[in-house]
């Protein structure tokens, strides 16, 4: 499940990336920073990230979770602050769907 | 292209109204409410709810991404009031009261404005009440739960200006629906004295400002509270 959740949120971030100016993310991969410290997305372009994920994580797993979470604009304990971290958060919240 | 109206508790009273005005005028409606929709149109869409329930609402908003591929308004019309004094207010009436209004308010906005925000267009109209601006005796709770919305109303509609997405509130008088059937009569006419222009509130004057708060015109309407009547914080 793991690389399937990667593999979503890599995808998207390759969408965003092309919406953004500059490309911040580069090629996005798994060590890339997301959110906080070095992470190359501000608080606007991680809301509308936040979006397009749920609703990616909704058709391809066929379930519902919602992405809040109170350390969301924490510089350091974001679950959003990198594709590693996110993973897990994601993980964890399809888990305790089942 | 048709518009599409997100209103909740459309099952009856101002909800139902408006949610007939605007198929009648040719939008897309999806309503819904705890029990069985009461409206038939080809354009109308129920979804049976609890709009404190987090994940239903996500449902109900996805499915109707899903179909209609967008959402141009949200209603937040569900709402629930309670007249008692402070002191005999139980605990569980205040949280569902708060749970309805506000917390309603606020997991319809929240995932309505993701999907307004992609559009990059959108108008949310809350509602609050005279009943806050008065700080009308015997509706503590009730007041405060709108309280609650107005604030909400005002800070997020400068969160979500970035994505063209307006947020108001409309703030009605008493208008004669199932709300307050239970007022006592006296306490109706103490409250419509205390309005500049004294009368019952109609579905028209509602009808007024939500039209002006959602035209596309009033894309630089935002953050503002309406209350009908001549009342004023």
């Amino acid at each position: 499940m793991t690389n399937k959740i990667e593999e979503v949120i890599l995808n998207s971030l390759i969408e965003l990336n092309e919406e953004l100016e500059n490309n911040p993310l580069g090629s996005p991969s798994k060590e890339t920073q997301l959110y906080g410290g070095g992470g190359a997305l501000d608080s606007m372009a991680l809301v509308s990230f936040i979006t397009d994920l749920e609703e990616i994580i909704s058709e391809k797993f066929d379930k519902d979770i919602i992405l809040a979470d109170e350390r969301a604009m924490s510089q350091k304990t974001s679950p959003f602050r990198s594709v590693e971290s996110l993973t897990r958060y994601i993980k964890k919240l399809l888990e305790e769907l089942n | 292209m048709k518009k599409v109206i997100l209103i909740t508790g459309t099952r009856k009273g101002i909800g139902k109204e408006l949610a007939e005005y605007y198929l009648s005028i040719g939008c897309i409606v999806i309503g819904c409410s705890r029990s069985p929709g009461t409206i038939l149109h080809i354009d109308y869409r129920h979804h049976e709810l609890d709009v404190s329930n987090e994940l239903d609402v996500v449902k109900m908003v996805r499915a109707t991404k899903k179909e209609f591929s967008r959402i141009d308004v949200l209603l937040n019309n569900a709402g629930i009031a309670s007249m008692n004094h402070f002191l005999t207010t139980s605990y569980n009436t205040v949280q569902n009261i708060f749970n309805t209004n506000f917390l309603g308010t606020f997991i319809f906005s929240r995932e309505v404005s993701k999907i307004m925000m992609k559009q990059k267009y959108g108008r949310i109209v809350n509602y609050t009440t005279v009943a806050s601006a008065l700080r009308l005796e015997g509706e503590a709770v009730y007041a405060a739960s709108k309280g609650a919305i107005e604030n909400f109303t005002q800070t997020i509609s400068k969160e979500v200006a970035p994505f063209n997405i307006t947020v108001n509130a409309i703030g009605p008088t008493p208008i004669e629906t199932d709300l307050i059937k239970m007022v006592p009569k006296n306490k109706i006419l103490d409250l419509l004295d205390k309005q500049a222009i004294k009368r019952f509130g109609t579905f028209e004057d509602i009808k007024n400002v939500i039209d002006f708060f959602i035209d596309d015109k009033s894309e630089f309407i935002t953050g503002q509270i309406i209350y009908l009547g001549g009342i004023h914080n």
